[in-house]
């Protein structure tokens, strides 16, 4: 076979394994091959195991599946699970292995081969300290083995591309490029870690002792790997935001370093708040004072942000816009697991009622776009804006191409400039207006004072407690979402995938879009024919499209990486349509294509109303 | 010229008669006025309860926040747009209490701001409770029972937060309180002022005759001035560890004084960078004018997706 490919480096946290994975991954793709790699990872600093798993195809796999063909083994544990443990998390990955497929593993573990219980794989034990060592003696470095311990992940990457028989080249490239500068004499070090990786297959297993192949492709039009935190870091600078705040959280900080790293270049101040109370804070201020303005969290963040959510939405704030990268709660939940169960509460943080905007993008691609959008709507509306993301997006790498930016504009709203205060004196930051939409005004300009409060004012955004006033304001605030709604294009905030004549509806929001989308496929092969319906606003809903949708369906079925089933219960309360079944995970672990067909396909043939997934 | 009436508004105003809080916010106009400050160059930011009304009665950009949050919302609006002259309010219960982190981080960014505290060892709008600065053991009017825990003093806080010009004045020497904020707003730095306040509603004990030392056999005043005693909280020389060292101890010490004598006036300062200097450091274009005066609506972001590609 060649080219439908999916490995896996599994070790202890703190080994690399990462770096390793994504050398890979850009070696592929700078050979015309796809990628989509993902990891699951420990709340632990050092020392629990960890994994990434690397989906290679000659098109493009836009979710993963829950087999291997080749497995790296650093550590023990990768194989056979923690079972010796109290409470133990896995029972290895040597049971994932496809048949026909293979293990690398540290020759000096001196494994039996009846170990792995398993008679229909290839064992490939790989000596990797003697090989390490070697590396070294080139260098004159191999009396600090210790130091560089770590780079037995490389020589094990050398080994894997050797018995898929891939360009070496490619793979020099890529470790290269990841030591620049100081570090470049480090990146010769790890070439020749993997050269002697490389070399040590060929020789010992043959040519042939793998079954499956990588070519490479011609390529096409340049491709960037990509994933979610950078996606929207990026939307972010696009879209002209000054101002980003964060606490430090999982999955959400990485977000906040790429920015900060990169703040010299643009001119964005990044601040480190003490809680995400302040964060958000500071952020409305920032938005008051007329820079964009962002912050990022996850969910116990949010938690805390829901006080200052409601002060920007009854100050009419232009923004902030709030990344929630949604992990498996409640409370400190599965910290470093994905979840999509923020879907209610996204919708409802904070007391009372007041407008906000909802986006939940449904790939690394669409982080981008939506993330654009966020703050031209922000402005425009004068309402805060959360794009619901997870850690399943802000994690997972995928190529894609670059970015189409023609056509993106910055809409800054109806913000007033001096001259326009001059003209019209009596300035009111929150004037009734035919459109519903107060001119804004920032501090600084002439003419412009105004105030803000979080009680209940008036135009001037003084304090009242009139009972006509109350409802104006109220009705003029709530007003927003629905103008938003007529404004923004159908096409933006729902999409039907696959053809509009299936049966078969598969409803969807979010990171599942990938899995459900390949998931799609083996259904059809199966015989079952669906299309997909993908919600990308929450707020405002799309409504008469969704119903229009789902009303032309023979059966419904809601695909979510919940335990409820929150979207399906969404669309029941804006369109009074019940969704027949519900395929659920929320064992903190992301959808896989063949979860989705097996998860589908039993709702339809057994008619379950509702199907848990857990694979992991 | 600005006049006074330049600085204030017509909204009615409800605090009680006899309120400190009249003293502070006729103590920020009169400031702003002998400073000239132009009311469209001014963020004036409050929290909740019954000092959280000042912005409405001062014709400035008004920012009435939440409860605690008062130093998150205005940091985040300075540092949008340093050029404008930012003022925080807040009661006792706000910046200690509910607010008592925002109060000890802004603290160590040293932002160039004032922040004012509204102290009156009560929590006013919801009827007396204790505040975080009233001392132990002490019952004023409303409450059930004296109280069972310590007073926090706000002076040593702010000292050991890091704020960079700490002082103390009385609502109801508006002289000296003017001097005090003048001096504030001109530190470079995050300037923190305690204010002492009455509350003629809720607290009985800490009244203006007992500031006067009424109580006292000496009928002295409580209050003296520390300028007058040959204090000097000012380091000369940042960059020397130990007289910055000495100046924080001297000014602990003398936070701590209170009973028949209370300290008023600078009990620290230091002018090291700001928040804002430093941003400046990596950011060279905050040098030349705010980031809301800024073009970063047209970025090129094609260089980060070719690191990527």
């Amino acid at each position: 076979m060649v080219n439908s490919f999916t490995w896996m480096i599994g070790g202890p946290q703190g080994s690399g394994i990462n770096s390793v994975a994504e050398n890979f991954a850009k070696a592929c793709i700078r050979g015309g091959l796809h990628v989509f790699a993902n990891i699951e990872y420990h709340s632990n600093i050092k020392g629990e195991h960890s994994y990434y798993r690397l989906r290679v195809d000659s098109r493009e796999p836009r979710s993963h599946v829950d087999w291997v063909d080749l497995l790296v083994a650093l550590d023990r544990e990768t194989m056979f699970g923690d079972l010796n443990k109290v409470h133990p998390t896995h029972r290895g990955h040597r049971h994932e292995v496809s048949p026909g497929g293979g293990i690398i593993y540290d020759s000096s573990l001196k494994l039996q081969p009846e170990s792995f219980g398993r008679d229909d794989i290839k064992l490939f034990p790989v000596p990797y300290m003697d090989l390490l060592i070697d590396a070294l003696k080139e260098f004159g470095k191999d009396k600090e083995l210790s130091k560089y311990q770590v780079m037995v992940n490389t020589i094990a990457l050398g080994a894997s591309i050797g018995l898929v028989d891939y360009d070496f080249d490619l793979a020099t490239e890529a470790i290269k490029e990841g030591f620049t500068g100081r570090k470049a004499a480090l990146g010769d070090l790890n070439i020749s870690a993997a050269r002697h990786g490389y070399d040590y297959a060929k020789k010992m297993f043959g040519q042939n002792a793998f079954p499956i192949r990588l070519r490479k492709q011609p390529l096409g039009a340049k491709r960037m790997m990509i994933r979610g935190v950078q996606s929207i870091a990026i939307g972010k600078l696009k879209a002209g935001c000054g101002f980003q705040t964060y606490y430090p959280i999982t999955p959400a900080t990485d977000e906040s370093e790429y920015l900060e790293s990169h703040q010299p270049d643009y001119n964005m101040i990044v601040v480190q708040a003490e809680d995400e109370i302040s964060a958000i804070n500071m952020a409305t201020g920032a938005a008051h004072a007329g820079l964009r303005s962002s912050t990022s969290t996850s969910g116990p963040g949010f938690s805390l942000m829901a006080e200052g959510l409601g002060w920007a939405g009854i100050t009419e704030a232009p923004g902030p816009v709030i990344i929630l990268w949604q992990r498996a709660g409640p409370a400190t939940g599965l910290p470093t697991r994905t979840e999509q169960a923020d879907l209610r509460f996204a919708l409802h943080a904070a007391h009372g009622e007041f407008p906000r905007i909802i986006i939940a993008p449904g790939d690394v691609a669409e982080c981008f776009y939506d993330t654009f959008d966020a703050f031209n709507y922000a402005e425009r509306y004068q309402v805060p804006v959360i794009i619901l993301a997870d850690k399943f997006l802000a994690s997972t790498y995928k190529d894609i191409p670059l970015f189409n930016t023609d056509g993106m504009k910055v809409d800054r709203g109806d913000l007033v400039q001096e001259e326009d205060l001059a003209k019209s004196p009596d300035y009111k930051r929150y004037q009734f207006t035919e459109l519903g939409i107060s001119p804004r005004a920032r501090p600084g300009l002439k003419g412009g004072v105004f105030w803000t409060t979080g009680d209940e004012h008036d135009e001037y955004g003084h304090i009242t407690e009139a009972a006509d006033l109350r409802v104006r304001m109220m009705k003029k605030r709530m007003n927003k979402v629905e103008l938003a709604g007529q404004v923004i294009p159908n096409s933006k905030k729902a999409t039907l995938h696959g053809p509009t004549s299936a049966p078969i509806t598969l409803v969807g929001w979010g990171s599942t879009k990938g899995a459900i989308l390949d998931g799609m496929e083996d259904l059809r092969a199966d015989g079952i024919e669906t299309n997909f319906l993908q919600i990308r606003y929450v707020n405002p809903f799309p409504t008469d499209f969704v119903q229009k949708v789902l009303s032309s369906s023979r059966l419904t079925v809601a695909v979510e990486n919940n335990y409820s089933g929150q979207m399906a219960g969404l669309i029941r309360e804006r369109t009074g349509i019940a969704i027949n079944s519900k395929v659920v995970k929320f064992d903190g672990r992301p959808f896989s294509q063949n979860e989705v067909y097996e998860g589908v396909r039993d709702a339809v043939r057994d008619g379950a109303k509702e199907v848990t997934l857990s694979h992991a | 010229m600005l006049e006074l009436k330049n600085y204030r508004t017509q909204v009615h105003n409800d605090w009680c008669p006899g309120c400190g809080d009249f003293g502070i916010v006729n103590a920020i106009q009169m400031t702003f006025l002998e400073m000239q400050l132009e009311p469209h160059r001014i963020g004036l930011f409050s929290g909740i309860g019954c000092s959280g009304k000042t912005p409405h009665f001062v014709n400035a950009y008004g920012f009435h926040t939440l409860h605690g949050r008062v130093l998150p919302i205005a940091t985040g609006a300075k540092l949008a747009n340093p050029s404008l002259t930012v003022i925080a309010v807040g009661g006792d219960g706000d910046g200690l209490g509910i607010g008592a982190g925002h109060f000890v981080n802004t603290g160590r960014r040293n932002l160039d701001f004032t922040y004012v505290l509204h102290d009156n060892g009560v929590y006013g709008l919801t009827k007396g409770q204790a505040s975080p600065t009233l001392p132990k053991g002490l019952k004023t009017k409303s409450m059930p029972a004296p109280s069972i825990v310590e007073g926090i003093n706000p002076i040593a806080m702010a000292i050991a937060s890091g704020y960079t010009f700490v002082a103390r004045s009385y609502a109801l020497d508006v002289r000296h309180l003017k001097a005090t904020l003048r001096a504030a707003i001109e530190h470079r730095g995050s300037a923190f002022v305690d204010v002492l306040q009455t509350c003629p509603t809720y607290n009985d004990i800490n009244t203006k005759e007992w500031y006067a030392g009424d109580d006292l056999p000496s009928k002295a005043p409580r209050l003296y001035k520390l300028e007058e005693t040959g204090y000097d909280g000012k380091v000369a020389d940042p960059t020397v560890r130990d007289e910055t060292n000495s100046k924080k101890g001297n000014a602990l010490l003398k936070s701590f004084e209170w009973g028949e004598k209370i300290p008023i006036g600078v009990f620290f300062k230091m002018e090291v960078a700001t928040f804002e200097d430093q941003l400046a450091n990596r950011m060279p274009a905050l040098k030349e004018k705010p980031f809301v005066e800024h073009d970063i609506y047209s970025r090129d972001i094609s260089p980060l997706l070719d690191e990527l590609a």
